[in-house]
């Protein structure tokens, strides 16, 4: 119960903060709720003119069904609205439309959390109170029905003995059309078995549901192994109440991008064949985006596809996205005459030039791209933010140019004795401490430099000293607590995620405990336990401004927080599974997601929108890097390969091939030139960023339909591999003169 | 239908009779065989889906291996109490029992009395995590230091050596790589293949990095001088350090070199410390030595029977030396003899060779016989009891003889005693019960008394060890023929690794079993191979040259072996033990004779049997079998 209270708070919140009505705080049963609502609209904007076979007494107890759930959770505005617009039966399923035109975001206004935490107890396998109501048109009333049932409910069912024929009918047809098409048609194989099989099961035709899958599950491409395993196990109907894999499937709908031509011949086929069983299926539960234009090739369609609800819609990718880098503070440089002197005093005339080439270029000239300066609310630079970015700009002059003749040098730091506890790393961006979050529920720093750490004086030393002195700030640390590492206790449960704040001051961790944790690194305790992700939270990141962070865990739900709020500002929800990474685009406005349904979502974090959508990993996404430039991504699966994404075209740039193992740890190196990533493996492979993104080449063509064709060249973009021994890299970071630091903890 | 099914990867549910045992093991007593259906269906469904999602917890944990924690978060997540405290010793804690036609796996739980925990002392605490740094690449190249992997594996190292064209050395693919000469990198684990269809093998420089040569410098000075502790510092860095691939070839070069002249200077110390540098290589773990033997061996060889090694040989131990070379060449031959390079039986011609000739000194003598000594037991056995008679007349001359030098005479008691050390534990073991001294006298000449006495002595201690040690932890730590196996019938249960020519491992067994029980049938496939070929062509040996092809004579020979003279080197015992004999019938006996000494060797069967050693050196193998024994097939013996 604590959840659907956290969720009402939420939302609320979500009201106070007024930002745009719907879209931050929904998940995906409401999502895919909105679309199911109104299968005729949704489907006939997009897919043609075929008018939806769902007649008006099922939306009538789809309405029901959340209008109950609504009285429940005593959301009673929601239920005046909704019955008030329900009242015309018409205008209601117009609306409902527009919203969820929205890419598989959109829905409703309101109760939006309160459906969230709702779903989430589902998953927590309570069995609803009533029994599952009949398929069809059942007296829904009395049975209180629960919302997801009814969505998750395959309303038509034929004869059970006959869908081995209808699906090798079908696939000895693809297998007989032209070769051009065969590949495209193809993709409907799996979810068209998928929710065959679902069916089966659903209407507890079990010995013929087994038969179905034993026989063709052989059949499917092998990235849908994992998903497969699920599906297996699962035999009977009471299974699939509580599995919320299969509940997202069956409720989502599954992408397909096919050619107008290939859609033509399968349509053709299927209604030649009065195959109906098949056609309502392809109706309801698959969404088929369909283009002009040539169809694509086997390799094309591979390398997008693999995610658990097919791949993006292309409007998904469409929303315009600010990718450029805000522009930099100027900051006058005072301490650069320093520098000067203490470096040598005849060099004046020729340092001042290059300092104002850097500083010129980079401030004077606004990128197109790049977001308005105040899109988003960033926190005020202080004196010592800015002493930092002095010294930054002065160790950024020091660089060493990276590139395919200059590989960086790279130093590990292994843990060791940690006996397989450690479980996140993170460095500051100055390279001076360096964190470990461990399975024993711990949190340890290390300081890396000399400077040991040190804690402030309790309150009453802290009377005794001179405020006004110069060296205040050295003065109120007590020398007395200086040590090399620090250990900070507060999480209960194994901390996997670990993230500084770019002033150092603080660090926050997140933990399977559910809990995200701030601590300061000053006193080295902790200060704020966020609360609401109720389930282990995965990752979490610091904004590169400070002040923000963003978490993500297996609630499906990434959120955005504020260090001075103790609850979300945003939610960003879409994911079918677990979010499993999360990180900050550089310039702040933006937040990626990398989830274990194979999908990367980038969200506006003004809007709270998903604006793109990447898939083609075959499996969880455990890392996420944006290269300095703010343009491009890069993410790192279970499958050992590495994609590069253009943010601003929503494409994939190219696949690095490699790794045999998960990728856990990916960084660009400071000018964006070199990707390092760190694998399960053993190794660190650096590859050769700057190559891959300037062999892509984007016509207009490939822009607009994001039809990529990837060269296979991994081999070429290696520039280095570098096994450890039986250290697994679990983390990356380029210091600011682009030395490359690898973290990983000894396997003995 | 169903059972078909269960065949399937996914669809395997747990058995229905484990619902029952369960259910008894809560008190339901009868559960009706519908409900174990459904059960097991519905407890299998769970249990799968709690595995998935504690996998997810494996993933994030950055862990190859699930843990029973990754199940308590699990279960957790699914709001289901964890197993609290679930954790044990072993691998898989469950026990087996059946009983009344039901087979049980449980999970032992002992009752434990807590004033035993309360009183054992605490474990020690953890080493606490710590963070250590190194450099894993230094501008694009991998150091080589202990704490990266070594450059090129073992393995790697090996099929280098044996199939040089495939395999690329990975310093130079990520060389090519950074160079970018379109070559692109490869994973070091050898996939250069797919890069090309005709790919040669690129010329490898053997160019040393400065810190390379530093160390080279600096090991190399502390192994050869004064200071002790630095010298085991040394030494030490060369049996573990992972990076000295590259600098293997300086290394064996240091060797053969300071062999060559410290051995003409009768440089003792030195030739010790070399040799010591040759074990150190031959300890670490990651140098493949095999391309370096032909500098190494000679050298090793040298220490061993070269006649002088010592200023002083009336004072200086040189013949420690002798048997520390002795026993590194046994090593050397037991790693990195194969069928190709025939390392062993060249060295054992050599030797044999040098110690057949009657104007071999005491100190090479004694030399010739500790490298055969340390072979195995059976060398011994084949080579070296039958000379026992000859050796023990030759000694008894100069024991009893009053014009000998003082060094010949210590020459001749040393070499006694290593006759006598080696041969009692062989000899223990091949020759049945009882020890008569008069018999022995017959057998094996002058050193038969003290033979005797040697071998009842090695009898009591192997019946002593067998009595400690217990039957399955039969533990060997050196390859020395003194250790014994017990004689309840134990041989062949897998400890004993001796030395042996080729790699049988069932040697011991050659031990008799009790005189009392000689139809007791010992094991049927023992293969007792000797010796290799006779010829000795492609010998690369620089200090000591092998004559070529000698012809060969096998010798099938059931003779009593008093009556041998120098010819028939193999012979087996059946006079003294006549159960031996006959009871095993399917003993193949592969036998290489020595070059005669005299000119007279007038065996019947003499047959040309020289063979190259550069081909397969084995195959015209000179098998005999036992003649009388029925059954017996003539078989090559690979």
């Amino acid at each position: 119960m604590a959840a659907v209270q956290g969720g009402m708070v939420d939302e609320k919140e979500e009201v106070d903060i007024k930002t745009e009505p719907q879209s931050d705080g929904l998940m995906n049963t409401n999502a895919t709720d909105g679309r199911q609502l109104s299968p005729s609209p949704s489907s006939s904007s997009s897919a043609g003119s075929t008018k939806s076979a769902a007649g008006a007494p099922e939306d009538q107890q789809t309405l029901l069904a959340v209008l109950q759930f609504l009285r429940k959770n005593k959301l009673t505005e929601s239920v005046e609205i909704l019955r008030r617009e329900a009242g015309l039966p018409e205008d209601a399923l117009d609306t409902k439309g527009a919203d969820c035109s929205a890419p598989s975001s959109g829905g409703t206004a309101g109760g939006v959390d309160g459906l969230d935490a709702g779903s989430l107890l589902s998953r927590v396998a309570v069995s609803s109170s009533a029994g599952t109501p009949a398929p069809t048109k059942a007296a829904v009333a009395d049975d209180q029905p629960d919302v997801s049932v009814v969505l998750s409910a395959y309303s038509q069912q034929g004869d059970p003995a006959l869908y081995k024929v209808y699906y090798s009918d079908l696939k000895k047809f693809i297998e007989s059309v032209l070769d051009c098409h065969r590949a495209e048609l193809s993709q409907v194989f799996y979810p068209l078995f998928v929710h065959m099989y679902l069916e089966l099961v659903y209407n507890n035709h079990e010995s013929e549901a087994k038969a179905f899958f034993e026989k063709f599950s052989g059949d499917q491409e092998c990235y849908y192994e994992d998903d497969l395993r699920v599906l297996s196990s699962l035999t009977k109907k009471e299974h699939m109440r509580g599995n919320e894999t299969l509940l997202d499937f069956r409720t989502s709908k599954f992408v397909l991008r096919i050619s107008r031509d290939s859609y033509q011949l399968l349509k053709r086929h299927l209604q030649e064949r009065q195959n109906n069983q098949i056609w309502n299926i392809i109706q309801e539960h698959l969404y088929i985006d369909i283009f002009d234009g040539m169809p694509r090739s086997k390799s094309q369609i591979d390398a997008m596809s693999g995610s658990l609800a097919g791949e993006a819609k292309r409007e998904a990718n469409k929303a315009k996205v600010y990718y450029g880098l805000l522009k930099e503070p100027e900051i006058e440089v005072p301490l650069d005459d320093e520098d000067e002197e203490a470096e040598n005093e005849e060099g004046k005339p020729k340092k001042k030039k290059p300092k104002k080439d850097s500083m010129g270029s980079k401030s004077k000239k606004q990128d197109p791209n790049a977001p308005l300066q105040n899109r988003i609310p960033l926190p005020e630079l202080k004196d010592s933010d800015k002493l930092d970015k002095i010294m930054y700009m002065k160790e950024s002059t020091k660089r060493i140019r990276l590139g395919r003749e200059n590989l960086p040098s790279i130093c590990f730091y292994t843990f060791l004795n940690a006996y397989q506890g450690l479980t996140a790393v993170d460095f500051t961006d100055d390279s001076s401490l360096i964190a470990g979050g461990f399975a024993d529920s711990t949190v340890r720093v290390w300081s890396v430099t000399p400077k040991k750490l040190r804690k402030v004086k309790s309150a009453a030393d802290l009377n005794l000293i001179d405020k006004e002195s110069d060296d205040v700030l050295e003065r109120i640390m007590d020398e007395k607590t200086a040590s090399e590492s620090k250990i900070l206790y507060g999480h209960s449960g194994p901390v996997y995620g670990i993230s500084f704040s770019p002033d150092r001051n603080y660090l926050l961790s997140c933990s399977e405990d559910g809990t995200v944790r701030l601590w300061s690194l000053l006193t080295f305790t902790c200060l704020v336990g966020y609360k609401g992700h109720n389930y282990p939270v995965w990752d979490t990141q610091f904004s590169p401004y400070g002040y923000y962070f963003v978490s993500g865990g297996h609630d499906r739900v990434a959120r955005l927080w504020a260090t001075d709020h103790y609850q979300p500002l945003r939610i960003f929800a879409g994911h079918l599974a677990d979010v499993t990474c999360t990180r900050f685009h550089p310039n702040s406005n933006y937040v990626v997601t990398g989830s274990s349904d194979r999908t990367i979502r980038l969200w506006d974090v003004l809007t709270g929108n998903c604006v793109r959508i990447f898939t083609g990993h075959k499996g969880p996404i455990h890392t996420l890097a944006f290269s300095p430039n703010g343009k491009f991504l890069a993410s790192g699966a279970t499958d050992g390969r590495v994609l590069l994404w253009d943010i601003g075209h929503g494409l994939m740039v190219s696949e690095l091939k490699g790794h045999t193992d998960t990728v856990y740890a990916l960084r660009f190196s400071r000018d964006g030139e070199i990707l390092a990533s760190g694998s399960m493996d053993n190794t660190v492979r650096l590859w050769d960023a700057a190559k891959a993104f300037d062999d892509l080449e984007t016509d207009d063509f490939t822009a607009a339909t994001g039809h990529i064709h990837l060269q296979d060249n991994s081999q070429e973009l290696l520039l280095g591999t570098y096994m450890s021994k039986s250290t697994p890299v679990v983390h990356l970071h380029f210091t600011r003169r682009n030395l490359l630091l690898a973290a990983g903890s000894y396997a003995a | 239908m169903a059972e078909e099914r269960r065949q399937k990867q996914c669809s395997v549910t747990l058995p229905t009779e484990s619902m029952k045992a369960m259910a008894e093991s809560v008190g339901v007593g009868q559960l009706q065989e519908e409900s174990c259906v459904a059960l097991s269906e519905e407890v299998s469904y769970r249990i799968k889906e709690i595995a998935q999602d504690a996998l997810k917890f494996m993933h994030h944990g950055k862990r190859r291996k699930l843990t029973t924690s990754d199940i308590d978060n699990a279960l957790k997540l699914k709001n289901v109490e964890p197993l609290y405290g679930f954790q044990s010793q072993e691998f898989i804690p469950f026990r087996f029992a059946s009983g009344g036609g039901r087979e049980l796996h449980f999970y032992e739980e002992k009752e434990v009395d807590l004033s035993d925990i309360i009183n054992t002392p605490l474990p020690r605490v953890p080493l606490d995590v710590s963070l250590k740094a190194h450099w894993l690449s230094i501008e694009g190249v991998q150091p080589s230091i202990p704490e990266n992997p070594p450059p090129a594996t073992k393995e790697q190292q090996k099929t280098e050596s044996t199939e040089p064209l495939k395999v690329v050395k990975p310093g130079q693919e990520e060389e090519g790589a950074i160079q970018g000469k379109g070559q692109g990198a490869t994973a070091p684990d050898g996939k250069g293949k797919e890069k090309g269809s005709i790919r040669l093998k690129p010329r490898s420089t053997h160019e040393l990095s400065v810190e390379q040569q530093l160390y080279y410098k600096e090991i190399t000075e502390a192994c050869v001088g004064s200071c002790e502790a630095k010298r085991a510092e040394a030494l030490q860095s060369i049996a573990t350090d992972p990076g000295l691939y590259q600098m293997l070839p300086r290394f064996s070069t240091f060797i053969s070199e300071g062999v060559r002249v410290n051995v003409v200077q009768n440089n003792l110390a030195l030739l010790i410390y070399l040799m010591r540098m040759v074990k150190a290589l031959m300890d670490n773990p990651t140098l493949y030595l095999e391309k370096y033997l032909h500098e190494l061996i000679p050298a090793v060889v040298t220490c061993i029977v070269s006649k002088q090694l010592c200023l002083r040989p009336d004072v200086d131990n040189h013949w420690a030396l002798r048997d520390f070379a002795a026993r590194l060449m046994a090593q050397c031959c037991k790693t990195f003899s194969t069928t190709t390079n025939n390392i062993q039986s060249r060295i054992t011609k050599t030797l044999t060779k040098s110690w057949l000739d009657e104007k071999t000194q005491w100190t090479a003598r004694y030399g010739c016989i500790a490298g055969l000594a340390e072979l195995g037991p059976d060398v011994i056995k084949t080579l070296i009891l039958p000379r026992l008679t000859v050796e023990g007349s030759r000694i008894k001359a100069v024991m009893e003889g009053s014009v000998v030098s003082n060094i010949d005479k210590i020459g001749a008691e040393h070499v006694q005693s290593l006759l006598l050390k080696h041969c009692a534990s062989v000899i223990a073991k091949i020759r049945p019960q009882p020890d008569t001294v008069e018999q022995y006298r017959t057998d094996y000449g002058y050193l038969g008394p003290m033979l005797c006495s040697h071998v009842i002595k090695a009898r009591t201690q192997a019946a002593l060890q067998a009595q400690q040690v217990n039957r399955t932890t039969l533990t060997i730590t050196q390859p020395r023929p003194t250790l014994s196996v017990s004689q309840s019938g134990l041989s062949g249960s897998g400890g004993p690794r001796t030395p042996s020519i080729i790699k049988v491992p069932s040697s011991l067994t050659l031990m008799s079993p009790r005189p009392g029980t000689p139809s007791q049938p010992s094991p049927p496939a023992t293969k007792y191979i000797v010796m290799a070929t006779s010829a000795g062509t492609a010998s690369t040996q620089q200090v000591i040259t092998l004559s070529s092809s000698q012809s060969a004579s096998p010798v099938t020979s059931t003779v009593p072996s008093a009556t041998s003279t120098l010819q028939p080197l193999v012979k087996v015992e059946s006079g003294s033990g006549p159960g031996l004999a006959a009871s095993r019938p399917l003993q193949k006996y592969i036998v290489v004779s020595l070059p005669p000494s005299a000119s007279s060797s007038l065996e019947p069967k003499s047959s040309v049997l020289s063979t190259s050693v550069s081909s397969t050196p084995l195959d015209p193998g000179i098998k005999l079998e036992r003649s009388e024994s029925p059954g017996v097939s003539t078989q090559s013996p690979h």
